[in-house]
């Protein structure tokens, strides 16, 4: 280890202080914290001495993140081979078929969306944080995977700087920045990230195919044609990482475990789609009403988006009520989306934005109410 | 007068001229007439007439009431004001429906609405009511010039962007069915961005513009 640092102490040299290459450091720096755990620590003030920081917290939702990303790479493979081959193919010979496909993808993502950080921190002077970390792994996990990767590069672009830079940077974004990508995707290039072509990899290259989503067969009337099984494993067509809720659920259980994650958020979340969900098997008006509520909450992005992008802790609302209010009324919107407007099969983009716009003046209101209620206590007593 | 002896283009007339275009500019600073500059900037061709005509609008409402600007009764200053301007409104609307017709079907209410359009009356109550009619007119030209400057510049992006043309010209190489048809940029796979049709993105741009602004020009950025 010992050898390790002093080999990269000799390349950092030239950006320390007084260095030719001084006013680069933080992008050293960044690399530099990733790599090696910082020896420095606080020593002044009064502050809760914990473990946790900042990088821990987004390592932490990246591996929550791992089992849905292999298995959407292994269901890349899978419908693939399933709909253009018309056999399932070997596990192995799946995974490497959709890590082929996913991979670059990542890689797009990550050095388009780091290279903006780094340059920003350079401009500003200030240190790149790990903001990026989790927003670049969430972009390619949500999108299309036959989407061309310029697309996804521009898309990045627009979400760095637009959805985070302009507010100021890590912490400072009204909107969830991965979504902000995704929603800039579907509006700027809607044939690329809709229809039934574009969820399974290569699929343009045949006429007959199966290729549309659950909500996508819903919207244009038809029935689901899958089934409960399918739904729930992930054996579908849909965005890379949000078909198997199983593996969203393995997820959701190490934030919850380790308290990144609001179990309130997602929670709250379930509640406001099957509540949604039940009125309107009660009215059941067309395909979509129809629909039984629960498997609602199977398809689309709705088990991927309630577990790691509500609970987003810089877009999601901050008390304790106020969670559950944002929750339910993302759950809410994202049904009644869904359900009311065909020409957007995934609510749950739009709900999730939505309501970060509105998250926090729930804050503000809780804590209004809040006061109010431990000012009439005092009166009374 | 002290007034009339000053030049022409004294340095206080030139900032009349030069403000608007920067420091003091009606959309990216005083966030005025917004409206039109989102509804008309899908292409340039008719956010150029829409510049032209508030230009026109603004310059001779500005001049007409400065020069009656001491006969005009407090009170119904306003109702004289507006009288003035959508009388001109209505001189330019005749007038593109009488040589430019379609760019006038394009524009539909918008040039109507140039009477709301809040940088005229805005200019009016601010300045020529209290200035001569050079300087009315020098203000008027820049204020519809700076109008004018981000309107096109909104339009650029947006044109260029949403469709790959200018003026209706394809810029960016012919866009055909398939990729193997296609010409210039398309035929690499490139795609229009339909998001910059729309206009939250006319939005966005406006934004942008502001935040380029406000990092090159640091006295614009407010203390708090």
């Amino acid at each position: 280890m010992d050898f390790l640092r002093k080999k990269f102490d000799q390349i950092r040299k030239p950006f320390d202080k007084g260095g030719k290459l001084e006013k680069f450091a933080p992008a050293i720096n960044s690399i530099d914290t990733l790599l090696f755990v910082p020896n420095h620590n606080t020593h002044k003030g009064a502050h809760i001495r914990d473990g946790v920081d900042l990088k821990r917290v987004m390592v932490t939702v990246i591996f929550a993140l791992i089992p849905a990303m292999i298995f959407g790479m292994y269901n890349l493979g899978y419908q693939h081979y399933i709909q253009l081959e018309g056999t399932a193919p070997e596990l192995l010979k799946a995974l490497l078929f959709g890590a082929g496909k996913f991979l670059p993808m990542l890689v797009v993502s990550y050095g388009v969306g780091l290279a903006i950080e780094i340059a920003f921190a350079v401009y500003r002077q200030h240190e790149v944080n790990e903001g990026y970390l989790v927003t670049g792994m969430l972009i390619p996990l949500i999108m299309p995977v036959d989407m061309p990767l310029w697309m996804l590069g521009v898309s990045v672009v627009f979400a760095v700087f637009i959805g985070k830079e302009a507010f100021g940077g890590t912490g400072m974004n009204i909107l969830n920045p991965a979504l902000v990508a995704r929603a800039f995707a579907f509006f700027s290039y809607a044939p690329y990230m809709s229809g039934d072509k574009v969820w399974v990899a290569d699929a343009y290259e045949i006429d007959a195919i199966s290729g549309e989503t659950i909500l996508g067969q819903l919207a244009a009337g038809e029935q689901a044609g899958w089934s409960v099984a399918d739904m729930f494993i992930g054996l579908i067509p849909g965005s890379v990482g949000e078909t198997s809720v199983l593996m969203i659920l393995v997820g959701a259980l190490l934030l919850i475990a380790t308290g990144v994650g609001s179990w309130r958020i997602m929670l709250g979340t379930v509640i406001g789609g099957a509540v949604m969900g039940l009125i309107f098997n009660a009215l059941s008006l067309n395909a979509l009403m129809t629909f039984p509520w629960w498997q609602h909450l199977l398809v689309g992005g709705f088990m991927f988006g309630a577990v790691f992008m509500t609970t987003d802790p810089v877009s999601a609302a901050q008390t304790t009520k106020g969670k559950w209010i944002y929750g339910i009324l993302i759950g809410v919107f994202a049904i009644l989306i869904r359900v009311f407007n065909g020409a957007y099969p995934e609510g749950m983009m739009m709900a999730i934005l939505l309501m970060n716009v509105f998250a926090p003046t729930i804050d503000h209101y809780v804590i209004a109410g809040n006061i109010k209620k431990r000012k009439n206590r005092l009166k009374a007593a | 007068m002290a007034e009339e002896k000053e030049p022409l283009f004294s340095k206080q007339n030139r900032s009349l001229l030069t403000d608007p275009l920067d420091d003091n500019n009606p959309i990216s600073v005083q966030v005025l007439g917004i409206c039109s500059a989102l509804a008309i900037t899908v292409q340039l061709k008719p956010a150029v007439v829409m510049s032209l005509a508030v230009l026109f609008v603004v310059i001779a409402s500005n001049v007409i009431v400065s020069l009656i600007r001491n006969l005009i009764p407090g009170r119904i200053r306003i109702i004289v004001q507006l009288l003035i301007v959508a009388s001109l409104v209505i001189l330019v609307d005749q007038i593109l429906k009488a040589y430019a017709y379609d760019v006038s079907k394009e524009l539909s209410v918008f040039v109507g609405l140039i009477i709301t359009n809040c940088i005229v009356m805005g200019r009016l109550e601010a300045f020529a009511l209290a200035n001569g009619p050079w300087k009315s007119f020098l203000d008027g030209v820049g204020n519809g010039a700076g109008y004018a400057l981000i309107l096109v510049i909104v339009a650029v992006f947006r044109e260029l962007l949403g469709s790959g043309k200018l003026f209706g010209i394809e810029i960016l190489g012919h866009k055909a069915k398939t990729i193997a048809d296609s010409t210039g940029l398309y035929a690499l796979g490139y795609e229009n961005n339909g998001f910059m049709l729309l206009s939250p993105m006319a939005l966005i741009t406006v934004g942008i513009i502001i935040w380029v602004q406000r990092s090159k020009n640091r006295k614009l950025i407010e203390t708090h």
